[in-house]
């Protein structure tokens, strides 16, 4: 126990547990699996861990919080189709290559919608936010197959699907967005006042009502900002597949609310932070990565994720414990 | 003058909302389809909600219980594999407690945890809904699997039978709804959930096995799961891999819509029931109408949060939250 409070690097670990596991996988993989420490494939990891990376961002605010989001997938498959669809509307057809802007803009409002109409609900009814956005999930996948009529799209714009090829420099473009996300909310949460106020607002939200924080319209900014962030991935995902299925993003709420939770967030709210959400991400992403190289067939990912995401849940409660004298997840 | 109305005759009514929701539901639909209220049609609507009402019943007593179990979706996956698959292999009599057993192994887990261990249940039941599926797709090696011989095998009796002229789904999901609710309303047992559901700390204090009871509501929540599994693999005859997907979250929303509260303490089987079969009713009066099967979500989108409004509304007096 000397030896942890001593090294400064060790004690960020512990406090970081899943950022050791990151690292005990990448050195586990970079040694057994070929092709895996190349800079291809890591840049590969960064693209596929982007699509739930991003939403995995807007949740930790919606987490810290005391919230939940549970609809997030379905705003994806609904942003996805709009920026597939709304390019070939009749009104841009002259646009050319410019059709896409008005489709990503669209596409990215209606995300924004979808979390302001399950914030406002939140806000003004008071009925617990899982209740709000597992209606929302039902009723937005609903308004999918409305829009699509149960039909796939296909983006009939070839500038579209090379948009996820480009690059900056060195980079995939899609993993430098991620990576601008990922600073820009981190910068939201530690460095702005709507930052503060989501840590107060989770931690005690009667303190930050007497506190004078605006709490509701606070919370709803945070279900737009994850609204947007699920209509973005939504967008991205689409761009790598140049289409848009009714059934995308299914089981992605779950997959982002244990990237989530592996990082350290807090369900009761008032703690976590975007790094560990990334550590998060990144190990569910290495892991699929890794394995899918080492030829292991994909459902042992489930079986070892479900344990870890145990495991963590259970060391968690072993160790923080006794530190912070009783903390509640 | 909703609020008024909520503040007077509140309570009472309030209780009463889901059951008044259904009449409105089931008065609307009747007169814009009139196959509706066909003898034919109720039945077929029972039937078709049996499954989902089995697993709901027993989610409804972990919920009571103060937790949550989203695992019962990938188990019903689990379960449904298993028995069929084993059908041909050992032959139904086996095949059943084996698979019975199995599943409430998974249920054991997830009540070891929730319950002994005292880890947090949403996250818990979240991660053996990703390591059971899992486990699914290793045993099937992702094969979907299915029973040769379909007419000639008694296990057809549990989906496809019928009893006095009522299918055998209706049959088992009433006996289960019913003996569930008199465990729940008249035993100790009942009464020790809706107390480690309500207050843990004060259940402790009087002396209530609190490990004890919430592992018994896991173990309950996997032999619905269970039962609903001979039910779903007696009807199809076969098995998806990934069968039970979402079945969690409609589960959920059934449970929700029956006024049973997150929070735990509060909820009775028989409003699950109610909250069952009004989705059940929705989806069928809506395809009756002609409208395509989805249009379901979007008012099951509204009645959930409605009726989760107006139950919160009534108990607060007031209409909107509070909160600046």
């Amino acid at each position: 126990m000397q030896l942890f409070s001593e090294n400064p690097l060790l004690r960020w670990l512990m406090r970081n547990p899943i950022w050791g596991f990151v690292l005990i996988i990448f050195i586990f993989f970079s040694l057994s699996a070929d092709n895996f420490f190349n800079e291809r494939n890591l840049m590969n990891i960064v693209v596929q861990t982007s699509t739930i990376g991003l939403i995995a961002l807007g949740m930790t605010l919606v987490m810290i919080n005391g919230n939940i989001d549970l609809s997030v997938g379905a705003t994806l498959a609904l942003a996805a189709a709009f920026a597939v669809d709304v390019q070939s509307w009749a009104a841009f057809a002259t646009w050319g290559n410019w059709q896409i802007l008005p489709a990503v803009c669209i596409a990215l409002l209606v995300g924004i919608l979808m979390g302001a109409i399950n914030g406002f609900i939140v806000w003004k009814t008071g009925v617990d936010a899982f209740i709000v956005t597992l209606g929302a999930m039902l009723g937005i996948r609903g308004l999918v197959f409305v829009y699509t009529g149960e039909q796939s799209f296909y983006a009939m714009n070839f500038a579209y699907s090379d948009f996820s090829f480009m690059t900056i420099g060195p980079f995939p473009v899609l993993a430098v967005i991620f990576v601008i996300a990922v600073l820009a909310v981190h910068w939201l949460l530690s460095r702005t006042v709507h930052g503060r106020n989501t840590y107060a607002v989770g931690g005690n939200r009667e303190a930050a009502v007497n506190a004078g924080i605006r709490v509701g319209p606070h919370m709803m900014v945070n279900f737009m900002l994850i609204g947007f962030l699920a209509a973005l991935s939504g967008v991205l995902l689409s761009t790598q597949m140049g289409a848009a299925t009714p059934n995308l993003g299914r089981d992605y709420e779950l997959w982002v609310i244990t990237a989530v939770v592996l990082g350290g967030t807090k369900l009761t709210g008032g703690k976590g932070d975007i790094i560990g959400t990334l550590g998060g991400v990144l190990a569910i992403g290495i892991l699929r990565n890794g394995m899918n190289l080492m030829q292991v067939p994909a459902f042992y990912v489930y079986v070892i994720l479900g344990s870890i995401l145990i495991a963590v849940l259970f060391l968690d409660k072993r160790f923080n414990r006794a530190e912070n004298g009783g903390l509640r997840l | 003058m909703l609020l008024t109305r909520l503040k007077a005759g509140g309570p009472a009514i309030a209780k009463q909302g889901i059951l008044v929701a259904f009449i409105v539901f089931m008065i609307a639909f009747s007169l814009m389809s009139d196959r509706f209220l066909s003898a034919d049609n109720i039945m077929s609507v029972f039937r078709q909600s049996a499954i989902i009402g089995v697993m709901a019943i027993g989610v409804t007593i972990v919920v009571i219980g103060g937790n949550l179990d989203l695992s019962v979706g990938s188990m019903l996956s689990f379960a449904t594999v298993l028995v069929v698959d084993l059908h041909d292999k050992i032959g139904p009599e086996l095949a059943i407690p084996v698979m019975v057993m199995a599943t409430l192994c998974l249920g054991a887990i997830n009540g070891f945890l929730i319950g002994i261990l005292r880890l947090n249940s949403l996250i818990v039941t979240l991660g053996m809904l990703s390591a059971i599926q899992g486990l699914v797709l290793i045993y099937s090696g992702g094969q979907n699997v299915d029973i040769v011989d379909q007419s000639g095998t008694w296990f057809a009796i549990f989906g496809r039978g019928a009893m006095f002229g009522i299918a055998t789904p209706i049959i088992i999901f009433g006996t289960l709804a019913l003996i569930f609710h008199i465990i729940m309303t008249t035993m100790p047992f009942g009464r020790r959930v809706h107390a480690v559901g309500g207050n843990p700390t004060a259940s402790v204090f009087s002396g209530i096995p609190r490990s004890h009871v919430v592992f018994m509501t896991y173990l309950i929540s996997a032999l619905c799961v269970a039962i609903a599994a001979i039910i779903l693999g007696s009807r199809v005859m076969g098995s998806q891999n990934n069968v039970g997907q979402g079945y969690e979250l409609q589960v959920l929303a059934a449970v929700i819509l029956g006024g049973t509260s997150l929070l735990g303490g509060s909820g009775s089987i028989l409003r699950t029931v109610l909250g069952v079969l009004m989705l059940a009713f929705i989806q069928n009066g809506l395809i009756l109408m002609g409208q395509p099967y989805y249009t379901q979500r979007l008012v099951t989108w509204a009645v959930i949060i409605v009726a989760v409004w107006l139950d919160v509304a009534a108990k607060r007096g007031r209409l909107f939250s509070p909160i600046a």
